[in-house]
């Protein structure tokens, strides 16, 4: 799966003209920026105008999946304010998008709040998560990446299952230079995270984690990739606790990285 | 293990399901048996794959599960008007048909029956319906021996055991540990297992065909589920493996059929799609090696006296959900069990019901509500990865449903007085309604990250955190977030 690496990349600027939404999502936000930082930084190379509305939180998915759906319904109300004015939302996450898709929706209908159902179904139908982006809406698979390491990728369940973003992260990677994408075993099982899971049943949590820490160390890879930072931020744990030597990036990290950021 | 002298089958553990735990202590005890572990990684790693392969290979797969939920949807709208359909249909081919509100009126109906036939034992084919009932021990208090012959049934019922899987019920056990039960149980309760017995399969399943045979050949009454009601013709279809079921209908005079309401099919051609959905999503088969269908009393062929009993049981309850209502979608195929990754890992007993996995964390807490503190934490037994939305036959919304009955657990839980989790969520709620409130919270994370600086995170006595930490390695909160960083980004590209 290694792509030789080439001349340097003559990717364009698909983005122009765009005005591109981001929504950074409250976990990196606040407990690892560099995903979107990473995300904001491609899509400009790509030629985006990128914009951060502050209004915008979370998703709610930590307040909607563990039963909480009344307290939930802010983040609705918080994403139709921030996000309203945008053609295109976009996260480097597929579960927060999964969540806004699919539940911001039912919690405005639970709330028995037709009006906010119905905006509220709009935005999040502008939403996307990047690797369905830069696919689907630039149209690009090589976005012009240089990452000259020995990596696996961890295809989160929310993102395949619910956002059903399918192969797009493998054929971005695929693009990359230099890199040496190795096929991670029972990549579809869950890592056991599942937010506050981890925190209820938190030893079957850990058996999960463990057994997906030994299929990605089972690969001999020096980065495990992953396009949502809370099932990396678990696996990652695990990895760290075991001193394995392996590091947990994301995938827009990844594909922000050029020739020029290795030298 | 020693059973009292007035018993006639084997004892389960003393109060069975009801000594289990709430599922997160449960599971804890669960996931340090090693054997069972290497048992189940190993089955359920077996069977997925089958699956895979024989649902891969249909081309109208996809088409076959929406044609069956929407089957199962039109048999849930219009339950009352088949079922009474089916009830003039059976009757008519010369079936007694009772009706049953509770496991206990559909209990006292069979042991009635048996005691009116003047039997005190009967053979039973697998089901499921049975487990949820608890009929065994029902019967074995009346005085009524009640034999599973079901292999994996068998097993279990000479183990002093109970079921762990929906469609293997010994998932649990291993070959050695078949043959330690077969040589220490059989004799006590039939024909004993051949001297010098070894854990070769073959030899096993020889001992089982001996010691059921016997049974076989003496039972007057048999006891059944039942995988299919036709409401037009009045057929009853039972699914199954072994022959053992065949056995069972056609060699005894008395046949009880106890089956779920929700397990009528308007007519013979709806059969067609679950008969192609079920063996191929259950054990992984292109055809299951027997199907039995019968439509009432055949005179001088088979059982002459043929009872149904049609069972509620709470089942009513679940259909008075619109959300909830279409885990009544459910053909007991198993393929969420073999699926998923929390199932695989601690096992059925751990969900305290007959019903385990992810079907059983959606069914039981709406066939009994939500009074129970196991029943409540069983939806939270998962997740949420969706692995078993994609694999169920009947495309029941697993996780749509999980987090329906999160909510309605939350509710029952914070109805009269608050909790500790909800003032939490309730905070969570506050920050997370406006980014200025974000804002506000990240100087409390930054303020965390300065104090604790580049060392990560490890094991710590604070309460929740010290769940994750005791396993995992954490970063520091970082000193600057996301919002920082592009504030600085913002006026660079002014400047630039």
């Amino acid at each position: 799966m290694t792509v030789p690496t080439a001349a340097p990349p003559t990717v364009g600027t698909p983005g122009l003209g765009k005005r591109v939404a981001l929504f950074a999502t409250c976990i990196n936000d606040t407990m690892m920026p560099g995903a979107p930082a990473a995300t904001v930084k491609l899509l400009e190379r790509l030629g985006c105008t990128v914009e951060f509305p502050r209004a915008q939180t979370c998703c709610g998915q930590i307040l909607t999946n563990t039963g909480y759906f009344t307290e939930a319904l802010g983040t609705v109300t918080s994403y139709v304010k921030a996000f309203s004015d945008y053609d295109y939302i976009v996260a480097p996450s597929g579960s927060c998008i999964a969540s806004v898709r699919h539940q911001h929706p039912m919690l405005a209908r639970h709330a028995g709040d037709a009006g906010l159902e119905k905006v509220s179904t709009e935005v999040v139908g502008r939403s996307y998560e990047l690797s369905e982006f830069l696919v689907d809406v630039l149209g690009v698979v090589d976005v012009g990446a240089y990452f000259p390491h020995r990596v696996t990728y961890h295809p989160s369940c929310h993102s395949v299952r619910l956002a059903k973003i399918g192969d797009r992260p493998y054929r971005l990677l695929e693009a990359v230079r230099g890199i040496d994408l190795v096929t991670l075993p029972h990549a579809d099982e869950c890592c056991g995270f599942g937010g506050t899971f981890s925190l209820k049943n938190p030893d079957v949590s850990v058996a999960m984690a463990s057994d997906k820490a030994r299929h990605v160390r089972s690969t001999n890879c020096e980065y495990l990739i992953g396009a949502d930072n809370a099932c990396l931020l678990n696996i990652g744990g695990i990895l760290d606790r075991q001193r394995s030597g392996i590091t947990t990036i994301h995938l827009a990290e990844v594909l922000a990285m050029t020739e020029k950021d290795a030298s | 293990m020693s059973t009292g002298a007035e018993r006639r089958t084997p004892a389960p553990p003393p109060a069975a399901w009801e000594t289990y735990p709430v599922f997160p202590k449960a599971a804890k005890i669960e996931l340090q048996l090693t054997e069972q572990r290497k048992n189940l990684r190993h089955a359920t790693g077996t069977i997925r794959a089958k699956r895979l392969d024989r649902a891969s290979e249909v081309p109208n797969w996809e088409d076959l599960r929406t044609a069956a939920a929407a089957i199962k949807d039109r048999v849930a709208r219009h339950l009352d008007e088949y079922l009474v359909e089916a009830e003039r249909t059976l009757t008519e081919a010369g079936v007694t048909v009772h009706w049953a509100s509770t496991a206990d009126e559909a209990n006292a109906i069979v042991a009635d029956i048996a005691v009116a036939k003047g039997v005190d034992e009967v053979v039973k084919i697998k089901s499921m319906v049975t487990q949820e009932l608890d009929l065994n021990e029902y019967l074995e208090k009346r005085g009524i021996a009640a034999w599973e012959t079901d292999l994996a049934e068998l097993i279990v019922q000479l183990g002093h055991d109970l079921p762990s899987h929906i469609l293997v019920p010994a998932i649990h056990r291993n070959r050695s540990e078949v043959r330690e039960i077969f040589v220490e149980e059989m004799g006590r309760y039939g024909t004993p297992a051949p001297e010098g017995i070894s854990d070769d399969p073959h030899e096993l399943t020889q001992a089982a065909r001996a010691h059921l045979r016997a049974k076989f050949l003496r039972a007057k009454m048999a006891v059944s589920g039942g995988n299919f009601i036709v409401a037009d013709t009045g057929t009853l279809v039972i699914v199954e493996s072994e022959g053992n079921g065949r056995m069972c209908l056609t060699l005894p005079e008395t046949l009880v059929s106890i089956v779920g309401i929700e397990k009528v099919l308007p007519t013979v051609e709806d059969l067609e799609v679950f008969l192609k959905l079920l063996p191929r999503s259950s054990t992984g088969e292109r055809m299951n090696p027997y199907t039995s269908m019968w439509s009432g009393v055949t005179p001088g062929d088979g059982p002459q006296d043929l009872h149904v009993i049609l069972l509620d049981n709470g089942r009513t309850r679940v259909l008075s959900d619109p959300t909830g209502r279409a885990a009544l979608r459910c053909i007991r195929c198993s393929a969420c069990l073999n699926i998923c990754p929390v199932y695989e890992r601690v096992g059925g007993h751990a969900y305290g019901s007959p019903y385990p996995g992810p079907i059983g964390a959606i069914l039981n807490p709406q066939l009994h509500g939500m009074g129970s503190e196991r029943d409540r934490a069983l939806p939270f037994a998962s997740t949420l990865c969706g692995a078993c939305n994609d694999v169920c036959p009947v495309r029941i919304p697993f996780t749509d449903i999980l987090v329906h009955l999160r909510h309605l657990a939350v509710e029952h839980k914070t109805a009269k007085h608050p909790t500790v989790e909800q003032g939490i969520m309730k905070t969570a709620a506050w920050v997370l309604s406006d980014g200025k409130h974000l804002e506000k919270a990240q100087l409390a994370t930054r303020a965390a990250g300065r104090v604790l600086g580049d060392r990560p995170l490890g094991p710590m006595p604070v309460p929740l955190a010290g769940r994750w930490l005791r396993a995992r390695d954490v970063d520091a909160p970082p000193t600057e977030t996301f919002r920082q960083w592009w504030k600085k980004h913002e006026q660079e590209r002014k400047e630039s």
